[in-house]
């Protein structure tokens, strides 16, 4: 598993295999699990799931950037971004695992 | 909204299924994700986001209420970026 990628085919599979739904049925499945958190997001709900954890909008202000390219300043409109928060239960799973050391910081 | 809100609205969507047939299938897309992070994968869901695992390294911290220092070990979270769409569909002009 180490490294490998996981992407909708791979659940969907998983829980064709699981439960024994068709696959197309089980990709409706996922594809509405995943639109269904988006949307209230959209809505700028908290989406909490126990045991996973939470997704958060959060607004940003406006503030003064500068093009990494280029160096010129440039303004960056106040926007909305999502943070997550991982469950205590998906840390204590998560850690231990082989990290992307790419991104050692922050 | 919190899980059970997603998988009664799920359920109401799929009516030849139960909710616990929901409940189940909500679960099992959620840990296998996380099955994936555990593993040192990503789990890449266009659209949506990306889930990655970060390595944290080790530190000396401090206990805040008594100022003693710790050594807190490296560790490795979890990290979530948001999908382009999803990024866009939150920052529709006029709204933000």
């Amino acid at each position: 598993m180490k490294g490998e990628t996981l992407t909708r085919a791979d659940l969907c599979e998983a829980v064709h295999e699981e439960v024994g739904l068709s696959r197309q049925e089980c990709s409706t499945l996922v594809e509405r699990t995943l639109e269904l958190i988006a949307e209230a997001l959209e809505r700028g709900e908290t989406v909490k799931l126990s045991g996973f954890g939470v997704f958060q909008v959060r607004a940003k202000r406006a503030r003064m950037g500068r093009n990494p390219k280029t160096g010129e300043p440039a303004a960056i409109d106040p926007r909305r971004v999502i943070s997550f928060r991982a469950s205590q239960v998906m840390k204590a799973r998560v850690d231990g695992a082989p990290g992307d050391a790419m991104h050692d910081a922050a | 909204m919190i899980k059970s809100e997603l998988i009664g609205r799920l359920a109401a969507e799929h009516p030849h299924l139960t909710h616990k047939d929901v409940e189940r299938i909500v679960n099992i897309i959620l840990d296998g994700m996380v099955g994936a992070l555990e593993g040192g994968g990503r789990v890449e869901l266009r659209g949506f986001g990306a889930f990655s695992v970060r390595s944290r390294p080790a530190r000396a911290g401090r206990n805040p209420r008594t100022g003693a220092q710790v050594s807190v070990p490296a560790k490795s979270v979890p990290f979530f970026k948001s999908g382009k769409e999803l990024r866009e569909r939150l920052n529709v002009s006029g709204d933000a």
